[in-house]
């Protein structure tokens, strides 16, 4: 990965935070109706964890998502 | 007269007494501190695959795998003295899989033992959450085992909330010790032996920043620091040299992972909603990958959604990988295990979800009926396609 690609991507995760705590309000319990559905959950589901166990083993990447990142073998 | 004035002011008093009450379990202060099922859940899936690449042959052949998955879990829940909520997660898992490549260990036998195998895998954890103090702590412990293969593990965390609950700050730290038999291919057990067992370890740091934007809008980020020393190469895969020589794969003994997560959720409308993750990894073998995902589950009734799904995924290859007769003996490290090489994937597919307060089928606990299909394609020709079942009583 050459510097340009790194510089990119620093900037659009410090990008993301800063427009994100600029740009938030407080939002109170009584107005969460949105955001307490079940399909707003910001972990991944427990449906997705066949899917999730798959790919740790066919891709040479994994962690990041919340998911399991060591134990077990994977080597089939 | 007196008696009469005394009897309705009592009378009076009684009927302000009585509307004054108010129920011990609504009051904030009390919790019911008796432990209690918060729910269970059955999850079910079953995943086939096909390709050509195989491992254990040297990147050539089947990879013909199925793999039929089962977890069941419950979570109780109970308020302490302090009205810290003590959360307790048990899981236990088992998988049985099919390999076609694993059987090319030995192919000498007739579906050998390695064909198949089944894995069981119990976990626990423990968190307490503090609604005062807006922190919350764990900690969890797992286990697994199959054949030639156990890993035991264990996790601490800890968050820390600010005082609207609208960012969560959060660490866990977890550690993995496995052991794994060594097992060559048949050909190779004359000159390197065979048996015995050695260890691969792996630690790793996850650390979390959650924030609600907007009443419609949430993200997080997660950042996961992965540490791994030990056997990292799966001795029983062959890697053929250009001179034709068979050698065991060989990698290096530790790899650093870095993976960056961000997602973000947002409710658009009464119906619509868009899940979204990017993730971003990199390590020391040489893997730079980038993955993006969105679900949109779109709500028929307020109580089923159906949630169409897309995921791209693209990464380069480890330094150490080459295909079948590609490696030479100047490399130190050689594999032909296409899960290391470049590639791209995606998956798609589509999640049924129904859920009820009153219960399904009759059922007053059974809470939430899920069902979720996808298809994987591989650039480099592998396929596969996996289907869930995930049941929740609550």
């Amino acid at each position: 990965m050459n510097k340009i690609s790194k510089l990119l991507l620093f900037t659009f995760f410090t990008g993301i935070i800063g427009l994100t705590f600029t740009s938030c309000t407080s939002v109170k319990e009584y107005n969460k109706m949105y955001l307490n559905d079940s399909e707003m959950g910001l972990s991944a589901r427990k449906i997705q964890k066949s899917e999730m166990n798959f790919m740790l083993y066919r891709e040479g990447a994994s962690g990041g998502n919340g998911g399991k990142t060591g134990g077990g073998c994977g080597c089939n | 007269m007196k008696k009469i004035y005394l009897g309705v002011a009592f009378l009076y008093l009684s009927v302000l007494g009585a509307f004054a009450q108010t129920d011990s379990t609504e009051n904030s202060l009390y919790k019911n501190r008796k432990l209690k099922v918060e729910e269970a859940n059955f999850v079910s899936s079953y995943y086939h695959q096909e390709g050509n690449n195989s491992a254990v042959t040297g990147g050539i052949g089947t990879e013909k795998l199925s793999d039929f998955a089962n977890s069941f879990d419950v979570t109780l829940t109970r308020f302490d003295k302090t009205n810290r909520l003590h959360t307790f997660d048990f899981e236990f898992g088992v998988d049985h899989y099919t390999s076609a490549s694993s059987d090319k260990i030995d192919p000498t036998t007739i579906s050998s033992a390695s064909a198949a195998d089944t894995r069981i895998y119990p976990s626990v954890n423990w968190s307490v959450k503090d609604d005062i103090k807006h922190y919350s702590f764990g900690a969890g412990a797992s286990y697994s085992q199959e054949y030639d293969y156990s890993s035991i593990g264990g996790n601490i965390n800890f968050s820390k909330f600010s005082k609207d609950n609208n960012r969560e700050l959060g660490i866990k730290l977890m550690a993995f010790l496995d052991s794994w038999k060594v097992i060559y291919p048949i050909e190779l057990r004359g000159n390197l032996g065979n048996g015995g067992y050695k260890p691969r370890n792996s630690f790793n740091a996850s650390f979390s920043l959650s924030q609600i934007i907007n009443t419609r809008l949430q993200m997080s980020m997660l950042l996961d620091l992965a540490y791994q020393q030990g056997q990292l190469g799966t001795l029983y895969q062959r890697v053929y040299f250009r001179d034709n020589s068979v050698h065991a794969e060989k990698l290096p003994e530790s790899r650093f992972k870095i993976p960056l997560g961000l997602r973000l959720n947002y409710f658009a409308g009464d119906r619509f909603i868009i899940r979204s993750l990017y993730r971003f990894y990199t390590d020391d073998w040489g893997i730079n990958a980038h993955s993006i995902e969105m679900e949109a589950p779109y709500k028929i009734t307020p109580f089923f959604s159906l949630s169409p799904f897309y995921r791209y995924y693209t990464q380069t290859s480890a330094d150490q990988f080459a295909g079948f007769q590609q490696h030479t003996s100047q490399h130190n490290f050689y594999s032909s295990d296409y899960d290391l090489s470049k590639f791209t994937s995606q998956y798609a597919g589509l999640n049924l979800r129904f859920t009820s307060t009153d219960g399904i089928l009759g059922m007053k606990k059974f809470n939430t009926f899920e069902l979720r299909y996808g298809h994987y394609n591989r650039s480099n020709g592998l396929n596969s396609n996996n289907i869930t079942l995930a049941l929740k009583f609550k």
